[in-house]
């Protein structure tokens, strides 16, 4: 056994890192745009999974950042990308790539925060703000495989116009329920919730526990913690809570 | 410092072990508690990057690459992770 185990180690061959091309770039908000590529040798991706960009100076510096596939398998990969204020690679993806740029990547991968089609048990999805982008991923692979899973998902904005692909996330309809809760200002006449996500809430949105639901919860460190302890609470098997965090300083 | 999580090392370490590593338990030497690598506590950019244990925040982990090469230490892990 470890005889095989140091051959497979011997023998592997890393995902290289290879140039993508920019087909398409869409605003999502102000602050947020989805940039859909063209990888000539991607060997397929599951819902949940991100991919690594790096860009390099002419200095040599290089800076690599790791981003949520927005797309569902078997469709063309895109990323959904948020600018951050001091970020150093997030406004050169938002601002400064134009169609027919290229860009450095390697994935897709991770195989901890995936959801495959068959995995059972409803599906409870939390995001809070870019932390949707894996989530939709999951949402379009429920669809694309036809597949029965009952989904359930809230969503934390900080306001109506942060919201990310508000336009799709409206329109589905069977077995798909979205809420949404906005935290800093909601508009008149607003009927969703207010305010960040606790344990009331959760209790309010979430599926019970004794469905055996598995909950994926994507966002902020802090956000994350507040969501996953909470589903605990609620009765949630601590394995059937898969977690992804993003800091202030982080890519996705 | 903001943190992250594991799956933000998926493609470092999947560069250093040739498969996904983000699903694989692992048990914290320190506090025994065991955990998928993906809920470990993540600071991607020290010089380095460097996994903590969630519970107790034990060092795991700690990945430096310099002049392209990759050293791994895992002194915090019970047991070798083999994928």
């Amino acid at each position: 056994m470890e005889g095989t185990a140091v051959q497979r180690r011997l023998s592997f061959r890393p995902r290289p890192w290879q140039v993508a091309t920019v087909t398409g770039a869409v605003g999502e908000t102000p602050s947020v745009r989805t940039i859909d590529l063209a990888v000539p040798d991607w060997p397929g991706h599951r819902a949940g999974q991100h991919l690594d960009v790096r860009l390099t100076a002419e200095d040599g510096y290089t800076a690599e950042r790791s981003y949520s596939i927005a797309s569902a398998p078997g469709d063309p990969v895109a990323i959904t990308v948020e600018r951050l204020e001091d970020g150093e690679v997030s406004p050169y993806l938002t601002e400064e790539l134009r169609i027919g740029d290229q860009l450095e990547l390697r994935g897709p991968v991770g195989g901890y925060f995936v959801w495959e089609a068959t995995d059972a048990g409803p599906l409870l999805l939390v995001a809070g703000g870019s932390g949707i982008v894996p989530l939709r991923a999951i949402i379009r692979e429920r669809q694309r495989s036809g597949g029965d899973a009952s989904i359930r998902l809230l969503y934390s904005s900080r306001t109506l116009a942060d919201v990310i692909y508000r336009d799709e996330l409206d329109a589905y309809r069977d077995g798909i329920a979205v809420s949404y809760t906005l935290t800093r200002a909601q508009p008149t006449g607003w009927t969703g919730y207010a305010g960040r996500v606790d344990s009331a809430l959760l209790a309010e949105v979430a599926w019970p526990a004794h469905k055996d639901p598995l909950a994926f919860v994507c966002g902020p460190t802090s956000f994350v913690e507040t969501v996953a302890e909470g589903l605990v609470e609620l009765g949630y098997q601590p394995n059937r809570v898969k977690t992804e965090r993003f800091g202030a300083s982080g890519g996705r | 410092m903001d943190t992250l999580d594991g799956n933000a090392l998926a493609g470092l370490l999947a560069e250093v072990f040739g498969e996904d590593m983000t699903s694989v338990v692992v048990t914290c030497r320190t506090c025994g508690v065991s955990a998928p690598i993906g809920e470990a506590m993540v600071y991607p950019r020290l010089p380095g990057a460097v996994a903590r244990c969630r519970n107790c925040a034990a060092m795991l982990m700690v990945i430096t690459r310099i002049r392209g090469v990759c050293c791994v230490d895992m002194l915090g892990l019970d047991a070798a992770p083999l994928p």
